[in-house]
């Protein structure tokens, strides 16, 4: 494919919106590899943005994380990323914003909040919470 | 193919169930995934009866519904398989998300549709409320009118759905009981010639090819679902001429010849009546014995229901002054499918006929020769004053005070 599918017409799609794995036949040994190193096709679901129906988000705070990766096993969407067991950050391309990765996370205060889907990462790291004191809720 | 052979007379005597099992069996499918419905049961119980035999090579799937009947197709359709089912009214109206899956993700899939009425009351007779069901769903859907027709017209249905310009599932239609359980004579074709004809099936895309995978059934929201739909409905439009194409090699083979519009005695009809199914037969008798009194009627019936041959229809009624639709479902509120249809053909045309709409036959009742006649002298009169002497709609056949609606 050599136009990219956001300027492709309704003429030009695969039938029946297939979507295809990658450009190349498929390499078994694609566990090793990165998916940032991989050739995806065009019209495969890792280009395909679907994240358009969050109204609140998963902001990551990289100081308190662990790297548990609690929060990457428990997430439905494969939206958490992360590399050589290292938290990377969030995918929002893909992240509905289910929170179910901030009710996983472990640390104190969360290494993981919901916010509002229009705030700036930056400003919501600067109003993140206290460590809480015993008996007191961790939400 | 390593299945026995199964011996076949230049004539058999079927009934439109064993018709539409002895095309699936000759169409060598590869999955049949089926649950019973009355009338369309014999057909999945002949095929099951001709696997169990060794005549057949494919799988036979037993579902727990007929949810899981059409599921179970699209997914052996997706996988790389020819596949087919049978059903009828209930089951049809379970199957319908599914239908709009298979038709979406552009699966080839056959289904003998054998239409009888929806309940409440449970009605197992036939009407075309199933047939109606189908209108949107973005399947090609075909009309039979006897048990020849069901057998030639399920045989098409594979060659129509695995069309390279096509891709699309088919619905093979045929009146219950009036169809489907009475045994005519049918002039089958060899299994040779009926498989070459259709030819061997060429996936694509196929779940099952691994050295590509593909998903099937994807999530497309407001970005792209609008152009995959105009991609679907551009296709189902274009398989006209593919339906016509395929008419005529049909006829090569098998010297049957079969119109996207089939008519009879418009040449000079003045008074029409437009219909599916069995109905047309009787109006054929009708018309012959009315041409005899002195009225020129005729009868047009869609062979194809979907997609709608809108011209076609316009230019076969040109004509006629008078014309009744009817349609053979409940009408829900509002006139029949088939009148809006026939009404929207004509109504950018220069002929605008006096149109009438006729619900008749719902669960199963008889449609006479008689009444057929009657209904063309209505059109007559209708025909004489230039205008309609009635009501637009009325339900014919029905017992008791007369029952119509729409007073112009
Ligand atoms: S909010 Fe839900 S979808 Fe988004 S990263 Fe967290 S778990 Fe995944
Ligand atoms: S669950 Fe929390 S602590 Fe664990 S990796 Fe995810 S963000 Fe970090």
């Amino acid at each position: 494919m050599s136009k990219s599918i956001k300027d492709m017409g309704w003429d030009e799609l695969v039938p029946g919106a297939a979507l295809f794995s990658f450009e190349q036949t498929v390499n078994y040994n694609i566990a090793e590899v990165q998916p940032e190193d991989r050739t995806y096709a065009e019209t495969n679901s890792k280009n395909a943005y679907v994240g358009d129906w969050r109204v609140i988000k998963p902001v990551w705070n990289s100081e308190i994380c662990i790297d548990c990766q609690n929060c990457w096993i428990f997430c439905p969407d494969s939206s958490i990323i992360a590399r050589d067991k290292e938290m990377k950050g969030v995918d929002y391309d893909h992240c509905k914003g289910c929170g179910i990765c901030v009710s996983v996370c472990p640390t104190n205060p969360k290494s993981l909040l919901m916010f509002n889907e229009t705030e700036k990462n930056e400003d919501a790291l600067a109003k993140w919470p206290e460590k809480k004191k015993k008996g007191e809720s961790n939400e | 193919m390593n299945s026995k052979q199964m011996e076949l007379n230049t004539v058999e005597v079927w009934d439109g169930n064993m018709a539409n099992a002895q095309a699936l069996r000759q169409a060598a499918v590869d999955v049949v995934a089926a649950y019973p419905i009355t009338p369309s049961t014999a057909t999945v119980e002949n095929y099951a009866s001709m696997h169990a035999n060794g005549y057949v090579d494919g799988e036979v799937i037993m579902v727990e519904s007929e949810h899981a009947a059409m599921s179970g197709c699209v997914g052996a359709g997706a996988a790389g398989g020819r596949v087919a089912t049978a059903t009828s009214s209930q089951g049809l109206a379970l199957m319908i998300e599914v239908l709009y899956q298979a038709s979406g993700m552009r699966i080839p899939v056959v289904l003998c549709l054998v239409n009888r009425a929806l309940a409440a009351p449970l009605n197992v007779n036939g009407d075309h409320s199933d047939l109606y069901l189908t209108r949107d769903s973005g399947w090609v859907s075909l009309d039979s009118f006897s048990p020849q027709e069901a057998y030639d017209m399920t045989l098409m249905s594979f060659k129509i759905s695995e069309h390279e310009k096509v891709r699309l599932p088919v619905i093979s239609n045929q009146d219950g009981f009036m169809t489907s359980h009475t045994a005519q004579n049918v002039r089958p074709l060899s299994d040779e010639v009926a498989y070459n004809f259709i030819g061997d099936y060429k996936p694509l895309n196929a779940m099952l090819d691994f050295s590509k995978p593909v998903t099937h059934g994807v999530q497309t929201e407001h970005d792209w679902h609008f152009e995959h739909k105009a991609k679907q409905h551009a296709a189902l439009m274009a398989s006209k001429e593919v339906v016509k194409e395929v008419f005529e090699e049909f006829e090569k083979v098998s010297g049957r010849k079969y119109n996207i519009v089939e008519s009879y005695g418009m040449e000079d009809a003045e008074v029409a009546i437009v219909c599916l199914g069995t109905t047309y037969e009787s109006a054929i008798l009708a018309v012959d014995k009315l041409k005899e009194e002195g009225i020129k009627a005729g009868v047009v019936a869609p062979r194809l229901f979907r997609p709608f041959p809108l011209v076609e229809i316009a230019q076969t009624l040109q004509n006629a002054k008078a014309v009744a639709c009817m349609d053979r479902s409940a009408p829900g509120g509002t006139v029949g499918a088939l009148y809006n249809e026939v009404a929207g053909a004509l109504f950018n045309t220069s002929a605008r006929p006096v149109l009438r709409n006729l619900i008749y036959g719902l669960g199963g009742r008889d449609m006479t020769i008689n009444e057929l006649c009657d209904i063309y002298r209505d059109l007559n009169k209708d025909a004489k004053a230039g205008k309609l002497t009635g009501k637009i709609q009325k339900l014919t056949g029905v017992r008791g005070p007369e029952l119509s609606f729409y007073e112009l």
